[in-house]
């Protein structure tokens, strides 16, 4: 034992953090981070499990890498599934089906992981929708928001690259269709495929490539990204919701030991047994229901995975024909513009937080949520993107939705269109108004009280219905949110207005010009008066 | 900048809610006439608190559950053994994904249901608070932060001594130029894709024959409506890898039709076909899935993918989705022996566009 230590530490736990402090000062952090705070909230759970689907993903898929054999070497495959015996097929192919079929738990693993992967991007894209609409990501979160998108388009990487290796007929045809698109790419498109395929497609390069990506590039990058995701949470500390006591200088909930520990650490595990669970019960990706890839076969009503779907709907609904030629060379409208389309939306959801930075030029740091009907305008925007995000996503499925519902192709496709269009515009309209309504309602609540039921004759003979008075705390969630008013456009030092600060006025008007003040202490002694004449 | 420069002159900006009255407000409006925040409500004792017989359950509940999932484990590793898989019984799979999986599920859902309980039930639930401190450093750590670069530019003289600066960032420019030159060796370097793109197996005189078995077709064998997919003479003994990189781009459709079913836009065109039956490519003109649904009735080809219809009748032309062109058609005629044969290649790259396609 160390002399300077004034030796409380007696037993084997007292010794071994002894032991451990004095060769890594561990004391420290513990002290630091041990009784941290962190608020509570089902939707804070949101980004847990996208963490904890990876931590999946990374467990299963480490097994699955000891059987898969990334190559497109032509085998004939000998396994237990009968109806492929004696078929040609890549080893990628061959090694998949023997996972599935010859490898106890192999196909459990192959499940998870799937299972795992789906819900690792629907777990970060209703975080995303989370941070969005409570308005997490303003100061200090912006540029947290921007790694968390870099994560978002990671996993998608991760999720395609992962489709493509069983090398089955469905992940053939993923391939084929990239290729397709890649090809449409002005200049350097046919370069670009040749390369990625080592020459033709399909060639016999692309497995192994893609494998290199998916188990080393890609989940290395989006480790580094997720370390960087999580130091800007302990950074910033959590957002929480607002409430009585809780306010921009402080944060109000449980400490990490023991209790956020074990609420959380529980959570990993209960994420990692209902994956188990869908696993065991649900098939997902029969590759051996596919065959392998072959580039003439094709069955209708075939899908991507989730995520992919709203860039397959982009593709189909473009019009027909769009495809010019210029100065000898193909513009291939008919693919460029879903890509580019697809590229503004990214873009857009990428730099929102900036956005509305920049037109409410509020510098403050903001700690504490909105509530989503209290920012109409955003809350507005976020429901139109997420209506533009259905609607492709929607039409991906349009030969099914068709088949299903015994409608033509056509009329599926063009009511689409058209909802691609309309659906955002309509969807902004409405929320907002709805939101509107809703912070009317909070208003007469706050102001008035709530309806008891107990109605009351007056001396003058009239009935009127009782109303009761929230209590402080009650009323606190109502008043206690941030109101925005439109910019007024006013000469800046020099005596001018440009034009970044016309457009910026008008961007906040169209913010925040239907505006509902929070009810002032001012006005509700006014109201209270009142009711008592 | 001033404060909340542009709001309205009844709104000043708050005492007491900033941590600093010089931050800017922009359009935010904090008002003085605002409710006070009433504080942390009175904490709520959980039924665990007061009735010593519930705490006592929540404990057994939790111990109970972490010893379920050890039966879970062992439930599991008993499937492993005793599930195995036969090979001559597919539902063997079934059984052993869905017991193993099972008993790992319980295993992990105790743990982690046994853990949350402790959590809410059994721990202290005192809700605590801790101070926020703006992110930004303290105006000092941020004056030392700026000194530093200060002094390591003074020392390294790096924006004094122009030509070493330039020179290091022209070299760091430079420096990732072979690697980029490295990387075309992920292609073969003796070939050209616009040639490879531009070429298919067929040529005059081979033979159309059935995908996959590589029989020829005769003329007679195709009835009015039916269909067949080709595939080129030779392309089943070419070794495997040639074989799906050719078939990727030789596959063919092959329709009989009535021959007063079609429209031909030239004399030549119509030579293309023999006696009502047509020879079209089946990759789409898209981005390339085989264009494999073909309707009997409206003679239409339908890509699976995105669903572009090609019109038979009128030389594949598309009528619907997201296609530009029309499918190349593969001109044919018929051989002594009377089998179809090619009557000579396509006229045109076949496949989703490239930027090189007509050059
Ligand atoms: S590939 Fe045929 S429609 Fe897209």
């Amino acid at each position: 034992m160390s002399t300077v230590a004034t030796n409380q530490q007696t037993g084997f736990v007292g010794k071994a953090s002894n032991y451990l402090d004095e060769r890594t000062s561990i004391s420290g952090a513990v002290k630091e981070f041990g009784r941290k705070i962190f608020p509570d909230h089902w939707s804070f759970l949101l980004g847990e499990v996208a963490l904890y689907s990876f931590v999946i993903i990374l467990l299963s898929g480490s097994f699955l890498t000891f059987f898969f054999q990334a190559s497109m070497d032509v085998v004939t495959y000998t396994g237990s599934y009968v109806p492929l015996k004696g078929i040609e097929m890549s080893a990628a192919m061959s090694s998949t089906l023997d996972i599935s079929f010859d490898l106890r738990g192999g196909l459990l693993m192959r499940q998870i992981h799937h299972w795992a992967a789906l819900l690792f991007v629907a777990a970060i894209g209703l975080h995303m929708l989370r941070v969005f609409f409570t308005g997490a990501f303003r100061k200090p979160r912006e540029l947290n928001w921007s790694i968390g998108f870099v994560l978002f388009v990671l996993a998608m990487a991760e999720g395609f690259t992962g489709y493509s290796l069983p090398d089955d007929l469905l992940s053939g045809n993923g391939l084929r269709i990239i290729d397709g698109m890649v090809n449409a790419v002005p200049v350097v498109g046919t370069w670009i495929t040749f390369l990625l395929f080592g020459g033709e497609f399909p060639g016999s390069d692309i497995v192994g490539r893609l494998y290199t990506l998916h188990i080393l590039l890609l989940p290395a990058i989006l480790l580094i990204f997720i370390v960087l995701h999580l130091m800007f949470v302990i950074i910033h500390k959590h957002t929480q919701y607002p409430g009585p006591g809780k306010t921009e200088n402080n944060v109000v909930g449980f400490p990490i030991l023991p209790v956020y520990a074990a609420k959380a650490g529980g959570f990993f595990f209960i994420v990692f047994g209902v994956v188990a669970l869908m696993a065991s019960l649900v098939t997902i990706n029969p590759i051996w229901v596919y065959g392998p890839y072959d580039p003439s076969p094709v069955s209708a009503g075939t899908q991507p995975d989730w995520y992919i779907g709203f860039a397959d709907g982009a593709l189909r609904l473009i019009p027909p024909h769009l495809e010019t030629v210029w100065l000898g060379y193909v513009w291939s409208w008919n693919i460029l513009i879903p890509i580019l389309i697809l590229l503004v939306f990214l873009a857009a959801v990428f730099a929102y937080p900036f956005i509305e930075a920049w037109v409410t030029g509020d510098k403050r740091e903001h700690h504490l949520l909105d509530r989503p009907r209290n920012a109409p305008a955003r809350t507005a925007i976020g429901a139109a993107g997420v209506t533009f995000y259905a609607v492709l996503w929607a039409a991906a499925s349009s030969d099914i939705i068709a088949t299903h519902f015994k409608v033509t192709m056509e009329g599926v496709i063009n009511t689409l269109q058209i909802l691609l269009i309309l659906g955002p515009i309509i969807a902004f309209a409405v929320t907002k108004r709805v939101c509107l309504a809703l912070q009317k309602k909070d208003r007469t609540m706050a102001l008035h009280g709530f309806e008891t039921g107990r109605i009351v004759r007056m001396p003058g003979g009239e009935y009127i219905e009782v109303h009761q008075q929230l209590d402080e705390y009650d009323r606190w969630k109502l008043v206690s949110f941030n109101d925005n008013a439109p910019l007024m456009l006013r000469p800046n030092p020099k005596g001018k207005i440009t034009g970044g600060m016309r457009a910026r006025a008008r961007l906040s008007r169209w913010f925040f010009e239907d505006r509902i003040a929070p009810v002032t202490p001012t006005e509700h002694a006014l109201e209270l008066e009142q009711s008592h004449h | 900048m001033a404060k909340n420069e542009s709001g309205p002159a009844d709104i000043v900006p708050a005492s007491g809610h900033e941590r600093s009255t010089d931050v800017v407000l922009g359009t935010a409006v904090v008002s003085p006439d605002a409710f006070p925040d009433p504080g942390l409500p009175p904490h709520r004792l959980r039924v665990v608190d007061t009735d010593p017989k519930a705490a006592k359950k929540a404990e057994r509940v939790v111990y109970a559950l972490f010893y379920l999932s050890i039966v879970g484990s062992v439930f599991a590793v008993f499937a492993y053994m005793f599930f195995a898989l036969d090979p001559n019984d597919l539902n063997s799979v079934r059984l052993n994904n869905l017991y193993i999986g099972l008993g790992i599920t319980l295993s992990l859902l105790a743990i982690g249901i046994a853990a949350v309980h402790w959590g809410k039930a059994v721990m202290a639930d005192h809700e605590s608070v801790d101070e926020r401190h703006p992110t930004r450093g303290s105006e000092e750590t941020r004056a030392r932060a700026i000194e530093i670069f200060k002094e390591a530019d003074a020392e390294s003289g790096f924006s004094r001594r122009s030509l070493i600066r330039n020179g290091l960032i022209a070299s760091l420019v430079a420096f990732p130029l072979p690697a980029i030159a490295l990387f075309r060796g992920l292609a073969p370097m003796d070939v050209d894709p616009n040639n490879e793109l531009k070429h298919t197996m067929w040529e005059k005189g081979l033979r159309l024959t059935r995908d996959p078995s590589g029989l020829p077709i005769k003329a007679s064998d195709l009835t009015i409506g039916s269909a067949f997919q080709v595939i080129p003479e030779g392309l089943a003994d070419l070794p495997p890898h040639e074989r799906l990189d050719a078939k990727a781009k030789a596959a063919v459709i092959l329709v009989r039709m009535k021959p007063e079913e079609l429209n031909w836009t030239s004399a030549e065109r119509e030579s293309w076909s023999y006696q009502g039956i047509v020879a079209y490519s089946k990759i789409c003109t898209h981005v390339g899935c085989p264009v494999a649904l073909y309707e009997q009735q409206t003679h239409h080809l339908l890509c699976p993918c995105h669903q572009s219809q090609f019109d038979l009748e009128n030389e594949c032309k598309v009528i619907f989705g997201p296609a530009a062109r029309p499918l190349p058609q593969l001109p044919i005629t018929v051989d002594s022996e009377g089998y179809l044969v090619a009557a000579r290649g396509f006229d045109q790259p076949v496949g989703p566009s490239f930027w090189e396609r007509l050059n």
